[in-house]
């Protein structure tokens, strides 16, 4: 099988280069994937996690016992850092896409998971879980393009507030868990005027209370408990949340921005009767993600969204098992002639931020639905 | 010593140690120093393990003594606990109830649970056959209204009866050793009549505990029935003759369950003097005679649909691929509570329909009636 090219005969409708029958035995491969792993789930599995839970625990106590000793303040918020960095990603990510479900641990159960992030974990699930998982990189559904604030995309049309682009996700990127909590109020969309503002009142109370919970224990309780230290230990942990914040910026981006990475339309998804094959959603998944190449420790403090892709084809499979099924997944490509997007963290970063340095301008070549998709991806991989 | 342990487990019960431990809850860190340390959550260690029968044939049932948590709020006699039992290998936790057959017991005190082995159960047969001292257990409080509590209609008539069957003996023989533990004698001219029938005299559990008290003096009666002797009323008026009007708990397979309710009747007063208790779900029975079903269910979140099938609507959720969360799945343990948005539900436990909208119900006992949303 290789790329089907465009003198194939009109009847032989190919959609990304895959004919129909291409799409159903992709679809069909991914889901024998998918329930092998799903039958082999065990004690390994909730070993893992156990472990992992063990290690953030124990980091982010000796973070904070490490406040009483001033001169190890670089090492307490080290500590705390990778603490939240873990909490967030390797385990709050992971348990609340009920990856873990099937272990029948309320504490680590999808439904009752809570993380240390001011983002209330029920918001984010419908914005994450439900909304960015089920419309990956759909324009005009997908909020995770852009949030709302930026352009990263060339078919979102440029307008001369983009010019700020570079500063949006600068800041996006220090205040990252702020922007996720207010990811769902869909801020711009009320200045828009497609959404009420009543609409946001629960979602408001919400965050609140979780804002409240968040600042008391890490900007009045726990620095007031060091006493004489209170500023130190308030210094050490904003550090501690601005670290988390920019790593977690850093990886999600590189996960469905760097160069390559496709968007899609809501019509061409969507069948005459408003389904998407499985094949065909298989696909969307794995076009619209990319991973980053690293070390064992680089995926655990990523949570494995090192392994974007992978985590967009199966996202309640648990995320240690993404490494596992990469090998596989990579040579199913390579068979079907689709692109893989991979590379080092320094080069998708790279990539990233030419992005949306590029995309902060207007665009030198009229672009659009009707434009040469392959012609846009060789601009990016210049771009890049 | 005492105090030094309820003072530090009122501090981690305070509310400043739940803002520092926010959002995990103080206990996710008291596990990593010693899982029998909580400050909310109830766990308990398996301290002995004793065979009741050998089960020759049949299904083998032991004993688990168990020491839970200081968390542990004691218990009534007849009341049950949720176990939560990591199963090895799979990595699951399964969740069951079981009565505590031991006399009602004191916060932090040891209990007893004992367990009959079903070849094709999971929980049961691994706590029968391959609990150990040292194992360790989720346990949730003690509930249930199946207690020691007599009926204040007629004070005067104080007769208490027990009549049970298989391991439905478990809740009667807490009660039975509450009220023996306590110092009742007889001596004050209230009788106690124990009815329990085995499968056979090898299946009969506690065998020798109740010959001690049946030859005792202490006005307690006890009747053993195995294999053939089955019940019938006439016996019971034998033994018990006004047993209509006599404080009653029951609790056994639904065969023996279905006999004594008959002999009971209908009347107001005896159904009030009738406890009952039930280990299996009647989620079944209530299916197969319920209205044809009809409609279609959907589950709003996750967008799947199905037509309704007349099974509860956990089982449906399933069916369509979902994987709701669920502990005992027969109405108790409320891991599976899920909001109705819209549609009639019929509650299979007690035949009750409701329409309300946007309602909390247990979809292991919820059957849907007709076309009916639920946020799952
Ligand atoms: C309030 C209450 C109190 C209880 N107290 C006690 C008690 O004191 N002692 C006690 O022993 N039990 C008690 N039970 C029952 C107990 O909760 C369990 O239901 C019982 O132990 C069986 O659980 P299990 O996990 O072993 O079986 P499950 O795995 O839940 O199976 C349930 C039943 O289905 C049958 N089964 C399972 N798989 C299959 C299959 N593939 N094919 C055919 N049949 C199958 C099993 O034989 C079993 O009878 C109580 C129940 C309730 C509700
Ligand atoms: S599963 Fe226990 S109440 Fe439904």
């Amino acid at each position: 099988m290789s790329q089907t090219t465009t003198d194939q005969t009109p009847t032989a409708a190919t959609y990304h280069g895959l004919t129909e029958e291409q799409l159903d035995s992709f679809g069909a491969e991914m889901d024998a994937i998918r329930q092998r792993v799903l039958a082999d789930l065990g004690d390994a599995d909730r070993d893992y996690l156990m472990r992992v839970l063990k290690w953030q625990r124990g980091l982010e106590i000796t973070g904070r016992a490490l406040f009483y000793l001033p001169p190890a303040w670089p090492i307490a918020v080290g500590a705390l850092s990778v603490a939240k960095i873990l909490d967030n990603m390797e385990i709050g990510h992971n348990v609340m896409h009920g990856q873990y479900d099937w272990m029948g641990d309320p504490a680590l159960n999808s439904r009752m998971f809570e993380w240390d992030n001011v983002c209330p974990s029920d918001q984010w699930k419908y914005s994450h879980n439900y909304i960015h998982h089920t419309f990956t990189n759909v324009l005009g559904k997908d909020r995770d393009i852009g949030y709302g604030i930026l352009r990263m995309d060339e078919d979102q049309a440029w307008h001369p507030y983009y010019l700020g682009n570079p500063l949006y996700a600068f800041l996006l990127m220090v205040f990252f868990e702020w922007g996720v909590a207010l990811h769902d109020l869909e801020v711009e969309n009320i200045v828009n005027g497609t959404r009420k503002l009543e609409d946001n009142k629960a979602l408001h109370a919400g965050i609140m209370r979780k804002v409240r919970k968040q600042a008391l224990k890490d900007y009045v309780l726990f620095p007031l408990l060091t006493g004489p230290f209170f500023p130190l230990t308030f210094l050490g942990n904003a550090t501690a949340n601005l670290i988390r914040n920019v790593w977690a910026f850093n990886i999600i981006f590189c996960g469905h921005f760097p160069a390559g990475v496709e968007s899609f339309t809501e019509d061409e998804i969507v069948d005459e009767n408003g389904d998407e094959a499985r094949g065909k959603w298989y696909l969307r998944q794995l076009l619209g993600s990319a991973n980053i190449t690293g070390g064992p420790l680089f995926h655990i403090m990523s949570g494995n969204l090192s392994h974007q892709i992978e985590h967009h084809l199966f996202p309640d499979l648990p995320a240690r098992r993404y490494p596992e099924v990469a090998g596989e997944v990579r040579e199913i490509c390579e068979r079907y002639g689709l692109q893989y997007n991979t590379g080092p963290l320094r080069k998708q970063l790279g990539s990233v931020f030419a992005k949306i340095c590029r995309l902060a301008l207007p665009d030198r070549t009229p672009s659009g639905r009707d434009g040469d998709r392959a012609g846009r991806v060789t601009q990016d991989a210049l771009a890049a | 010593m005492s105090i030094v342990a309820d003072t530090t487990g009122r501090l981690l019960r305070s509310r400043l140690a739940g803002a520092l431990a926010s959002p995990h809850g103080v206990d996710t860190y008291l596990q990593l120093l010693d899982p029998m340390l909580a400050a909310h959550d109830v766990r308990a260690r398996v301290v002995d393990v004793t065979r009741e029968t050998t089960g020759t044939g049949s299904a083998p049932v032991a004993t688990l003594t168990l020491q839970p948590t200081r968390t542990w709020r004691g218990h009534r006699a007849g009341q049950h606990v949720l176990v939560g039992v990591d199963l090895p290998g799979s990595a699951k936790r399964h969740t069951r109830a079981f009565t505590i057959s031991s006399a009602g017991s004191q916060p932090g005190e040891c209990f007893t649970l004992t367990v009959r082995a079903h070849e094709e159960g999971q929980v049961s047969k691994f706590l029968v056959r391959e609990a150990r001292p040292g194992q360790l257990l989720h346990l949730s409080q003690a509930q249930g209204e199946f207690t020691l509590n007599e009926s204040p209609a007629t004070p005067t008539n104080n007769h208490l009866l027990f009549i049970t069957g298989g391991s439905g003996i478990t809740p009667a023989m807490s009660m039975l050793r509450t009220l023996l533990r306590d110092g009742y004698d007889g001596h004050a001219g209230r009788k106690v009549t124990f009815l329990h029938y085995a499968r056979s005299p090898e299946d009969q559990i506690f065998a020798e505990e109740l010959a001690a008290i049946a030859a005792a003096d202490n006005g307690v009666e006890v009747h053993l029935r195995h294999g053939d002797q089955t019940f019938s009323e006439f016996e019971l008026r034998r033994l018990v003759p006004h047993f209509r009007d006599t404080d009653t708990w029951l609790c056994g397979p639904p065969g023996l369950v279905e006999l004594v309710r008959a002999a009971y009747g209908d009347s107001e007063g005896a159904r009030r003097r009738l406890r009952m208790e039930f280990f299996k779900p009647a989620v079944a029975r209530a299916a197969s005679d319920g209205e044809p079903a009809g409609g279609e269910v959907s589950f709003t979140r996750s967008g799947r649909t199905g037509t309704n099938g007349g099974t509860s609507l956990l089982e449906q959720a399933e069916e369509l691929g979902l994987n709701p969360e669920s502990g005992c799945r027969m109405g108790i343990c409320f891991s599976c509570t899920a909001r109705k948005t819209a549609g009639t539900t019929r509650d299979v436990l007690t035949g009750e329909e409701s329409s309300l909208p946007d309602e909390d119900i247990r979809i292991c006992v919820s059957q849907p009636v007709g076309e009916c949303h639920i946020d799952l």
